[in-house]
């Protein structure tokens, strides 16, 4: 076995291994760190097929921005795991069935048959290729389209986010000076014509 | 690959690259405007549809144009279909406004994400690449969860809008991961490309297969038909009335596109095989569609379930055109087809607006009980939803009929007589809970006495949509011709 589809085999292990642990742990803080430590393995794999642009934008986007994000979401939201998994054993037996029918399917037609190396050969790569530059390029010009269009996605998510979490609360004592300097006499005192009412029991 | 790249014609984007502009637009003026003045955004975006429009038709020339590298179509099947969205987005507008006002829920957001979703759905009628149709679905999917949510107060729009989301995450990936195998098996992400490798026989059958079994599972979560069917009821019943109108509607058409792009202009030459597929599909959504929808009490439960039925409807005439090896049925089922699908968003849109119409301020009109005596409170709106559940119900004369016709016309023509018939009984089974709603209108004792309290425009609006599905029922080549052109002229 070469020295690289040794490592490749190494890195896929843990990195299901770490996927089930994602899934399976009943922390939620582990299973987080258990997603990093897939992520890890993936941008391994990514650099074995020279994608080291993609490699380390996982590293530095997923693994230390969004994931550390979300450690201190799970941390803050203290989510009770176990009214989580209520029902769990109850639905395994039949869940479990048709997921071990589906991974056994699937391997028929994902195993070496169609995917294996022979079948599809890495393609070769001229010295002094950039996989950065590339992206770039394609980037910027064929994909223009869909990356845009990316762009707006992201748009839509600002503003869902914006719309479901801003609250502007009625009941806050927030002070306004411009009203407050507007304010004339009219709106502080109400002169009241009423008749002389005589004091009790006077004389 | 970067030597042959040709800077993108823009012209035949026009529509969306103009609609993009405007969403940023939109949003920026809303910052500045009082809640008194919501009206300037909503007029704002009633003229950007207008102007998509005018677009719109202005470029349609009928010739196929691929531009940005082959990711984005042009043809007179995607123009046809994106005056209908914008027409049924328009119409949605009008009717959800008296709602959205009563409960203060007519903010900013709300019209800039409708905006956001149309744009979504414009992708996807025009995709020509597997990264273009994938794309717009999320715009058009990640809108419609916001949508769902809007109302935060209440718990039921968000148990929906967790449902919609957790369950339409699960399938985009069905779907993306079904795209992943046919770019395995063809090397190719662009739709013609497929088609092309498929054709001279280069790809491999068993990862197409395979990849094909996703991709349509993904198509029948967005369509909603059964098994996939879960999350309609759901998200039908929880959303607030007036999003459940816009989900009901215009994505619907978009579904319609993406499921042509995919299956027919990529993966035609394995119509044997998705044929099955949708076969099975179809059958179960007519037949639990109309019986589930027997139990209800919620109107808006009930026209979920029957959305379910009419989406198994159209797979319907999607299974009937290719016979053996015989091809020229082809055309026949796929317009009916989209037929289907225009009649249905025109009688979602009004069945959808009359339970607008009757609701009001603290007020939801959304059991079958309130419809009872509309007859006695507003003789006009009673008939009008009796011509749309006598269309819906597939009675003659009326545009739903038609529609229902032909697509039973096409599955007989390609041979599938068996389930032709099957389809008939279970419509008959399904003018029972239409018929029910007419029976309460006509023949029940008012719950509800208040006057009905609607816009001026709505009213008008609304009548006008009651009359074109009885008018297009008497004329149905009107849009059956325009159908079939598209087409003709999109292959």
């Amino acid at each position: 076995m070469e020295f690289k589809t040794f490592v490749f085999y190494l890195l896929a292990t843990i990195m299901v291994l770490a996927a089930l642990r994602v899934i399976t742990a009943r922390n939620p803080v582990h299973a987080a760190l258990s997603l990093v430590l897939a992520f890890f393995n993936a941008a391994g794999i990514w650099l074995l097929l020279h994608a080291e642009f993609l490699a380390i934008a996982l590293i530095m986007i997923y693994v230390g921005a969004v994931m550390v994000l979300f450690l201190f979401v799970v941390m803050m939201l203290d989510i009770n795991i176990d009214r989580l998994r209520q029902g769990f054993w109850h639905y395994l037996p039949v869940g479990g069935l048709v997921g071990l029918l589906m991974v056994g399917e699937m391997s028929v037609v994902l195993g070496g048959n169609y995917f294996g190396l022979e079948s599809i050969a890495p393609p070769d790569i001229p010295g002094g290729f950039s996989n950065t530059k590339m992206l770039g390029r394609l980037l910027f010009t064929d994909y223009v389209y869909p990356f845009e269009l990316a762009s707006i996605v992201l748009l839509v998510g600002i503003i869902a986010a914006v719309m479901l979490t801003l609250r502007s609360r009625k009941d806050t004592k927030a002070m306004h000076p411009s009203d407050q300097l507007k304010v004339q006499r009219k709106d502080r005192i109400r002169i009241v014509s009423m008749p002389v009412e005589k004091k009790e029991g006077g004389e | 690959m970067l030597q042959n790249f040709v800077v993108p014609d823009l012209y035949p984007a026009a529509p969306e690259l103009f609609l993009a502009l405007m969403i940023c637009v939109i949003l920026l003026v809303d910052l500045f405007l009082a809640q008194s003045r919501r009206w300037i955004t909503s007029l704002m975006t009633m003229s950007t549809l207008i102007g998509c429009a005018a677009i719109t038709y202005a470029t349609a020339d009928g010739q196929s144009v691929l531009t940005f590298s082959n990711m984005f179509v042009d043809d007179l099947l995607a123009d046809f279909l994106k005056l209908m969205l914008y027409f049924s987005v328009m119409v949605v507008l009008v009717y959800s406004r008296d709602y959205l006002v009563a409960r203060g829920l007519d903010r900013g957001e709300f019209y800039v994400l409708v905006l956001c979703a149309t744009l979504g759905m414009m992708v996807m009628i025009s995709a020509a690449h597997l990264l273009s149709i994938y794309i717009g679905l999320e715009l058009l999917s990640l809108s419609l969860y916001a949508l769902v949510a809007i109302d935060r107060d209440s718990s039921r729009a968000t148990e929906a809008a967790m449902k919609y989301f957790v369950l339409g995450a699960l399938a985009s990936g069905l779907l993306l991961y079904g795209m992943s195998m046919i770019y395995g098996a063809t090397g190719t992400l662009e739709i013609g490309g497929i088609a092309q490798s498929i054709a001279m026989g280069s790809a491999n059958k068993t990862v197409l297969v395979f990849g094909l079994v996703f991709l349509v599972s993904g198509i029948a979560f967005k369509l909603g038909a059964v098994p996939f069917h879960m999350w309609i009821p759901d998200v039908y019943h929880g959303a607030p009335t007036a999003i459940t109108l816009f989900i009901a509607s215009a994505p619907k058409l978009a579904a319609f596109a993406m499921t042509l792009r995919l299956l027919v202009y990529g993966l035609f030459e394995m119509a044997h095989h998705w044929q099955v597929m949708l076969m099975i599909m179809a059958v179960l959504s007519i037949a639990l569609g109309n019986l589930a929808a027997i139990a209800q009490t919620n109107i808006k439960r009930m026209l979920a379930y029957s959305a379910i039925a009419h989406m198994g409807f159209m797979l319907l005439a999607l299974m009937s055109g290719v016979v053996g090896e015989d091809r020229h049925f082809m055309i026949n089922a796929y317009s009916s087809a989209m037929y289907y699908v225009v009649a249905y968003v025109l009688m979602s849109l009004g069945s959808f607006g009359m339970i607008l119409l009757l609701s009001r301020a603290g007020y939801e009109a959304e059991n079958l009980e309130d419809f009872k005596g509309l007859n006695r409170r507003s003789p006009w709106f009673a008939a009008v939803m009796m011509i749309l559940m006598f269309s819906m119900a597939g009675i003659p004369f009326f545009i739903g009929f038609f529609a229902k016709f032909s697509v039973l016309l096409a599955a007989v023509d390609a041979g599938h007589v068996a389930i032709a018939v099957f389809a008939v009984m279970f419509s008959l089974v399904g003018a029972f809970y239409y018929l029910r709603v007419v029976k309460l209108m006509y023949f029940d004792a008012p719950t509800d006495a208040a006057p009905i309290t609607a816009s001026l425009d709505m009213r008008i609006v609304l009548s006008a949509n009651g009359v074109a599905v009885a008018l297009f029922g008497m004329f149905p080549q009107a849009i059956m011709s325009l159908c079939t052109y598209a087409l003709v002229r999109s292959m």
